[in-house]
């Protein structure tokens, strides 16, 4: 499709000051309501003129949605919190690292000043059949143009397809469900809170989104306890390009040691699966083994039992299994996918020092 | 022969329409179009916040007056309603970076900033860099001493997330700034040569 360069059409813009106005402009305005966070998945789809919302509500302007706040219970980001920020906080980066690690390699420089984590975990799919506008399952149709024989699916889902094949592109959500997070909404009914792998829906629940949020609902806050606060952390984010690029598959773990074995774990990764996949049996069946190599081996063979591979991402299979050795094994990650995160570190303490 | 042709361009500076003041003087008389169009995409009456027709911006210091549309991206105010065509538009959709601008001394994407989020902001652009007195920012002055771009489409978003990065981090190895400005794309490839200059920017703003 030609890329249009040409203004927007026109929508009515509402600029709230407070939570509690955005949730009832959205709930107001209903299915013709778009909320918009940093913009950055939003402005695609109005550009390209896939999607038409009537009324844009623009959060930028709610400061009560911003900010990081700590406590002894763990720390509480607001929705509206850019991703540099969230990158570059002291209680972040000293006790939930795997969460820094994570922002730190979202697309490029100029998205993480703008783009925030509420945002980054309710962004949209990113199958370019779905954004280039054709009329697939997701987009309401009765068919999957990247699940056919000659279908563009390098990376698409391996795992919990269910007509749709498209995968959720956060870095942030394996992070977020490694540390037990709960996600805080705003919704007509009042404030519900979720665990953050409750946040997430799959197609087989409904198709046309990628989380619960639902018309006149407000996503606020999200919410780190301290439990997994200081743990063996563990991220790598496999992409194309070192810079702008989704994953095509990440992992984030977060693990307590007790003595020389695996006391506690938890470990998600996403890019495999139309929701990020919490591996609940892979934290099983390490639970009490020694964090090594030959854990971890067990535990990437574990990770990919009942993959269905498509046409052309069944590399991701393999892929998948290493990434959770990795995770597992207790040893660095390979340094090319840790460059921006050092490089960061350097300059960071040029910040905090000065 | 390039400085022949510049001292010519000077000389005559006075009484020839430059190509960039003939597109200036487009712009100034685009704007009743502007509102024309205005009134014609607007669905119908204003809501409560709804965002403003008249809006006052802070740009490069100063404080503009300028008629936005609701939908109107920062890279196209500036552009189209303000005048300031060093911003470019390249992609549109935040994935070429030509278009950076300093909010808050902060790189942004203006292409994928609504003008209207950006009131009560201080909005810097490459126009904005030099001093009053024509002096060079010490970024630009490098870019000049180096000659580090070749067709230099880029190259005003190349400086302007240069500039903000190097705000926060005064003294970054090469590697360090090659990440604090990948946001930003060259199609002509000439990536060593843009971190020489940047590079060297960086020396000359520790300096100044």
């Amino acid at each position: 499709m030609a890329v249009i360069r040409d203004v927007m059409p026109a929508f009515e813009l509402l600029q709230p000051d407070t939570a509690a106005d955005a949730q009832k402009l959205l709930e107001e305005h209903g299915e013709d309501a778009w909320a918009m966070a940093g913009g950055l998945d939003s402005f695609d789809w109005l550009k390209d003129r896939i999607k038409k919302p009537k009324v844009l509500v623009d959060l930028s302007g709610v400061e009560e949605l911003k900010g990081i706040r700590v406590s002894s219970d763990g720390v509480e980001i607001g929705a509206m919190t850019t991703l540099t920020e969230v990158a570059n906080h002291p209680a972040i980066r000293g006790e939930y690292g795997v969460l820094a690690q994570a922002v730190d390699v979202v697309a490029s420089p100029q998205i993480r000043n703008q783009g925030t984590l509420g945002g980054n975990v309710s962004q949209d799919a990113r199958c370019w059949y779905y954004r280039g506008g054709w009329p697939c399952y997701r987009a309401g149709g009765n068919i999957c143009y990247a699940d056919t024989p000659v279908g563009r699916n390098r990376e698409h889902a391996i795992f919990g397809a269910n007509r749709c094949v498209a995968v959720h592109p956060s870095d942030s959500a394996p992070a977020l469900i490694a540390l037990d997070a709960k996600f805080v909404m705003q919704t007509p009914k009042g404030e519900r809170v979720v665990d953050a792998e409750d946040y997430f829906v799959g197609p087989e629940l409904n198709i046309t989104r990628l989380n619960i949020l639902g018309p006149g609902d407000l996503l606020t806050a999200i919410r780190i306890p301290a439990t997994w606060a200081g743990a063996n952390f563990y991220f790598e984010k496999v992409r194309d390009r070192n810079v702008w690029d989704f994953p095509l598959m990440n992992v984030a773990s977060a693990i307590k040691l007790s003595g020389e074995a695996i006391g506690d774990i938890r470990i998600a990764v996403n890019a495999a699966a139309p929701k990020p996949m919490r591996l609940k049996s892979v934290e099983d069946a390490v639970r009490g083994k020694p964090g090594n190599t030959e854990t971890g081996e067990m535990a990437g063979r574990l990770a990919v039992e009942g993959a269905v591979p498509l046409q052309f991402n069944a590399y991701k299979i393999p892929l998948m299994r290493s990434l959770v050795k990795r995770a597992i094994s207790g040893v660095a990650p390979p340094q090319w996918t840790q460059d921006a995160a050092i490089l960061n570190d350097a300059a960071r303490e040029a910040t905090w020092r000065s | 022969m390039p400085e022949m042709e510049d001292a010519k361009i000077s000389a005559s500076k006075e009484h020839r329409i430059t190509r960039r003041r003939f597109i200036l003087g487009v712009i100034a008389g685009g704007a009743v179009v502007g509102a024309a169009s205005y009134k014609i995409l607007s669905p119908g009456g204003r809501t409560r916040g709804a965002g403003e027709r008249w809006i006052t911006l802070n740009v490069n210091g100063r404080m503009r007056r300028v008629e936005v549309m609701r939908q109107e991206t920062l890279a196209w105010t500036l552009r189209y309603k303000l005048g300031l065509t060093g911003t470019k538009l390249g992609c549109d959709r935040a994935e070429c970076g030509a278009c950076t601008v300093l909010i808050d001394d902060v790189p942004h994407y203006s292409c994928s900033v609504l003008t209207n989020t950006v009131r009560g902001k201080r909005v810097t652009t490459i126009e904005g860099l030099a001093g009053a007195d024509g002096t060079l920012h010490p970024v630009q002055q490098a870019v000049v001493d180096e000659q580090g771009f070749q067709c230099a489409f880029c190259m005003s978003g190349f400086i302007m997330s240069a500039v903000g990065f190097l705000k926060k981090h005064p003294a970054p190895t090469r590697t360090e700034l090659a990440h604090g400005i990948s946001g930003n794309l060259c199609r002509c490839q000439d990536y060593n040569k843009i971190l020489d200059a940047m590079m060297r920017g960086a020396e000359y703003m520790r300096r100044a």
